[in-house]
């Protein structure tokens, strides 16, 4: 029997039946990474020995009868953006290539508390900017259900080690899709939670006010038990919220019954895959036909998102990545003087797109720009709230497609970075809004390549869309299917 | 063409928390090299800064102190620009919604009373400390950062243009001094950077409403420097003016040793420093409630302190404004009288002997090897008659280096005033026995001739007859 492609939960109760051994899950999912990692590439660092020293305590803890508690002895990967102890995290960044943090993210103290198996830190594009992890300073990644594709991003790691059956669960963040792209890309459930619901301190930030960190999995069980781990609001993190933590597993029942679903047209027009919206609207009729309700909705603000979020994201990331200057920890350039040595620094170990976004944040923040550009932007961030406060005096969730396309294939984006950004365009508005909002696999396409749905929920409502989700779950099979990780089909 | 000045002030002080303002690490002064510091204030990737609540206290006190309207939804912002002492590249600071605005202090020079009014007070973490491998940097081949500064809290208090002269500016600073003082944020101690000010000067045409423009000099620490940085810019921007020349905006810094500003960099160089709201911390709201349970807990502050001198003791205006001019001198007052001891005699001898002899050897009120309780016994002595005001300047100085009682030291040096007439009427006999010119001046209707007799009695009592008595014996002997 193989244990790689089981979910957490499945696993959790294996070990207490002690039906395998937390080392033997171990030896097993890293005997897939032996097999597979060469053709995804999910990984930027492995930590083998020390997990397998983590399953053995487990299995130590299993001999004393003790109980244990969820995470216990199962295989996950942190996203590399996500400050680690003692274990290199470089944002797949050269300038961060030595970079090994001496203290823990917030998410991964909680982690460990509950002493899970650490694999590693999967891929991302660098500082988590880009939407296809081909912005990576190190090496791409490829879709496990097509090795020619990306796997979206910039989770992109995250999203193919869970596909790959490389790692049973994983961390991301997400700041304007980057754990929900990569999510429907790959075919696995993502979840982004409401800001301020996980801490985000240890999180390399990005856009401070958009970035949040989130679960991959294999199905939605286990992206509520995960989030029951990680939430909660911590005195490190000013913006975390101090809303009490509900058992999110409690909401893992079939119940869509009077479930009040919006559909925004915005959400469903030019440039969307034909074979994407069908089955959106597959899904749509499936919880119509569980006894939810449908109602059509608007958004109406919703062209002015990706201008918005491409204005507000790269002025907090200039400001935020100011710090990578070569003068005390990171890499260094050297120059014949100050100036010259944080130029050269910058100059070298930045890649593109973040310097194209350092350059576009400025812009936006110099003398004389600031008002027409990021205090317009401020603005409209406030009407697109303002859009979804609305819809949400009338429905319970809001569902769209997570990505207007399927997969792509590597390098077929990359030189138009607009139409990349355009990619951004369900998921992007949440993040404006601070809302929660999960992907789940709704069909796959012609070409055999995952789906994803996006349930939308209101602040803080993440019960909602992990109850619609895991009820939509329950009557289909795509979460149990396994990528082919083959070639083009 | 007479010009006049116009002066505003960007005063930095220093808060004394125990804590830094966005972190846990601590705040003291002369700690070894970058052992204040944790991955928070060295900015490492990832870090959040979370807000020292201490900080908003100590900045709405400041304000209320200051007659300050407060900014009951205010923010701080991200002010950006590379410096090595600054780990984030951005200092976190407030931009548009200060804590504090529209606020005024008075000040008074030569007697006259001025209102200064403040633009505002705002929140701000200070920069690490660049330390040169030698003496400065241009002949330094490499340089370390010290981070222990970094993050410590400080309040920038800004000034409306509202003064004329350097005067004006040092009593504006020390009033600001006095206020933070009191209320106790800081330890403003002006050798230890606690208290910095960035001066504004330009000129004008006497009568003119229009504003010159102007030049700023950074980071003055010594009240000294404050006036000669100012009088030095005044004449320099007059020579300019007069010479049919224009004064150029620019930053200049000043030289202690020669005594003038030099340009350092112009407009045309200055920073856009590309201002955003800080998305890490939310906005800091504060309540009627909050804001009047800080007003309740303001000590009394300079200017009531001063009225109520005036009122209960009779001092005079300037001395009572001497007095409450530092809280350590005004407590050390209170204490003083709280012995018992006439306050215009107190007050005399503090910012007589006392302050005479700190001055000389450096030292603060606080520091003073003579007790408020010790002068204030030594004050009872002289209402006593036991000693005169002239012995007291004597035993005052016993006491400086003594730890002893003033009435021990009065006794073992024999200073106790002889105020046994029998004991003085030998002395006087004696004098007018061996002065029969002054004796006779004196008969002759020249009183001011019996001066010269009783300093030769004194003299013959070493200074301890009661000089009251002296002059009683005197006369009546005289008068025989």
């Amino acid at each position: 029997m193989r244990y790689f492609d089981q979910p957490a939960h499945v696993l959790h109760d294996m070990l207490k039946q002690k039906e395998i051994s937390a080392v033997e899950l171990t030896q097993d999912v890293l005997k897939r990474i032996d097999e597979v990692e060469g053709s995804v590439g999910a990984y930027l660092t492995l930590t083998k020995e020390a997990a397998l020293e983590q399953a053995g305590k487990v299995d130590e803890k299993l001999a004393k009868g003790e109980e244990i508690p969820f995470l216990a002895g199962i295989p996950g990967a942190i996203k590399d953006n996500i400050c680690t102890k003692g274990i290199k995290t470089t944002c797949a960044s050269k300038i961060l290539e030595h970079f090994i943090p001496p203290y823990d993210a917030t998410v991964m103290t909680k982690l460990k508390a509950e002493s899970p198996v650490l694999l590693g830190k999967t891929n991302l594009d660098e500082f988590a900017m880009g939407g296809s992890t081909e912005n990576s300073a190190y090496h791409v990644t490829r879709n496990p259900w097509n090795t020619d594709d990306v796997p979206g991003g910039s989770s992109g790691g995250s999203a193919a080690a869970v596909a790959a059956g490389t790692a049973i669960w994983a961390l991301g963040s997400d700041t304007g899709g980057s754990i929900r792209q990569p999510a429907s890309f790959c075919g696995v459930v993502g979840l982004k939670p409401t800001y301020g619901r996980v801490s985000r301190y240890g999180l390399v930030a990005y856009a401070s006010s958009l970035d949040q960190i989130g679960p991959l999995t294999r199905d939605v069980a286990d992206a509520a038990h995960l989030l029951n781990v990680i939430s909660g609001h911590d005195d490190m993190d000013a913006t975390s919220s101090a809303t009490v933590v509900p058992d999110f597993t409690a909401s893992l029942r079939e119940d869509v019954k009077g479930l009040k679903i919006g559909l925004p047209k915005e959400y469903f027009t030019k440039g969307m895959d034909p074979e994407v919206e069908r089955a959106v609207r597959a899904a749509i009729e499936t919880y119509r036909s569980l006894g939810a309700e449908v109602i059509e909705i608007s958004l109406p603000h919703t062209e002015y998102a990706i201008s918005t979020y491409y204005l507000i994201a790269p002025a907090e990331a200039a400001t935020n990545l100011q710090r990578y200057d070569g003068v005390s920890y990171g890499e260094r350039v050297e120059g014949s003087d100050l100036v010259e040595m944080m130029t050269n620094t910058r100059t070298e170990k930045f890649g593109e797109e973040v310097k194209r976004r350092i350059m576009i944040g400025n812009y936006a923040l110099s003398a004389g720009y600031y008002d027409a550009y990021y205090l317009k932007a401020l603005k409209v961030r406030t009407l697109i709230q303002q859009d979804y406060t609305e819809a949400f005096s009338r429905v319970d969730v809001i569902m769209c497609p997570t990505a207007p396309t399927t997969a792509y294939p590597i390098g077929s984006m990359i030189s138009d970075p607009l139409q990349m950004y355009l990619q951004d365009i369900c998921t992007v508005p949440l993040n404006l809004a601070g809302l929660p909002g999960i992907s789940i696999p709704c069909g796959r396409s012609s070409q055999g390549m995952p789906i994803g749905l996006q349930i939308i929920g209101k602040a803080l409502d993440e019960e909602t869309i992990l109850r619609a989700a895991y009820t939509y779950e329950q009557s289909q099979d795509y979460h149990k299917e396994m990528a082919p990780l083959g070639g083009k089909h | 063409m007479n010009y006049e000045a116009v002066i505003g002030l960007e005063i930095h002080c220093e808060l004394k928390t125990k804590t830094k303002i966005f972190c846990g690490c601590a705040t003291g002064f002369g700690a070894e090299q970058n052992t204040h510091v944790c991955p928070v204030c060295l900015g490492l990737p990832g870090v959040l800064p979370t807000i020292n609540k201490r900080v908003v206290e100590f900045a709405i006190k400041a304000g209320l102190a200051t007659n300050c309207k407060i900014n009951q939804y205010s923010k701080f912002d991200r002010k950006n620009y590379y410096y090595p002492d600054l780990p984030k590249n951005w200092q976190t600071s407030q931009y548009d919604l200060p804590i504090c605005v529209n606020g005024w202090v008075d000040i008074d020079v030569d007697g006259e009373k001025k209102r200064i009014r403040l633009t505002r007070i705002h929140m701000e973490e200070d920069a690490g400390k660049l330390v040169h491998s030698g003496t400065t940097i241009k002949d330094s081949l490499s340089s370390d950062v010290d981070y222990n500064r970094t993050g410590v809290p400080l309040l920038e208090i800004v000034s409306e243009p509202d003064m004329r002269s350097a005067a004006e500016a040092r009593a504006y600073m020390e009033k600001i001094k006095a206020i933070m003082e009191y209320i106790d944020v800081s330890n403003c101690r002006m050798e230890e950077g606690n208290l910095r000010a960035d001066i504004n000067v330009s000129l004008r045409p006497e009568g003119s409403e229009t504003l010159g423009t102007r030049t700023e000099m950074k980071n003055i620490n010594s009240f000294k420097n404050l006036e000669d940085a100012i009088n030095y810019e005044i004449e320099r921007q007059t020579e300019v003016l007069e010479d049919g020349g224009h004064v150029v905006q620019e930053t200049r810094t000043f030289d202690p040793a020669r005594g003038i500003t030099l340009s350092m960099r112009s407009k045309e160089n200055a920073h856009d420093y590309r201002y955003m709201p800080e998305p890490d911390l939310p906005p800091i709201i504060t309540s009627d409630e909050t804001i009047e349970k800080y007003r309740q807990e303001l000590p009394e502050l300079p200017d009531a302190r001063r009225a109520r001198l005036e009122k209960e003791y009779g001092l005079s205006d300037y001395d009572a404004g001497i007095i409450t001019s530092s809280r350590a001198m005004a407590e050390y007052f209170d204490a003083v009288v709280g012995t018992g001891a006439d306050p215009k005699l107190a007050a005399n001898w503090i910012m007589g002997d006392l302050a005479k002899n700190l001055n000389e050897e450096n030292l603060d009120i606080a520091q003073s090897p003579v007790s408020a309780e010790r002068l204030g016994k030594m004050i009872g002595l002289i209402m006593k008659d036991t000693i005169s005001g002239k012995i007291a300047k004597k035993v005052f100085k016993e006491m400086w280096t003594s730890p002893d009682d003033p009435e021990k030291i009065v006794k073992e040096k024999g200073l106790v005033q002889i105020t046994d007439t029998s004991a003085i009427e030998p002395a006087v006999d004696a004098a007018i026995a061996s002065n029969p010119k002054a004796v006779a001046e004196y008969k002759g209707g020249k009183k001011k001739a019996l001066g010269a007799l009783v300093g030769q009695v004194m003299k013959a009592t070493r200074g301890k007859a009661n000089p009251q008595m002296v002059n009683q014996l005197l006369a009546q002997k005289l008068a025989e």
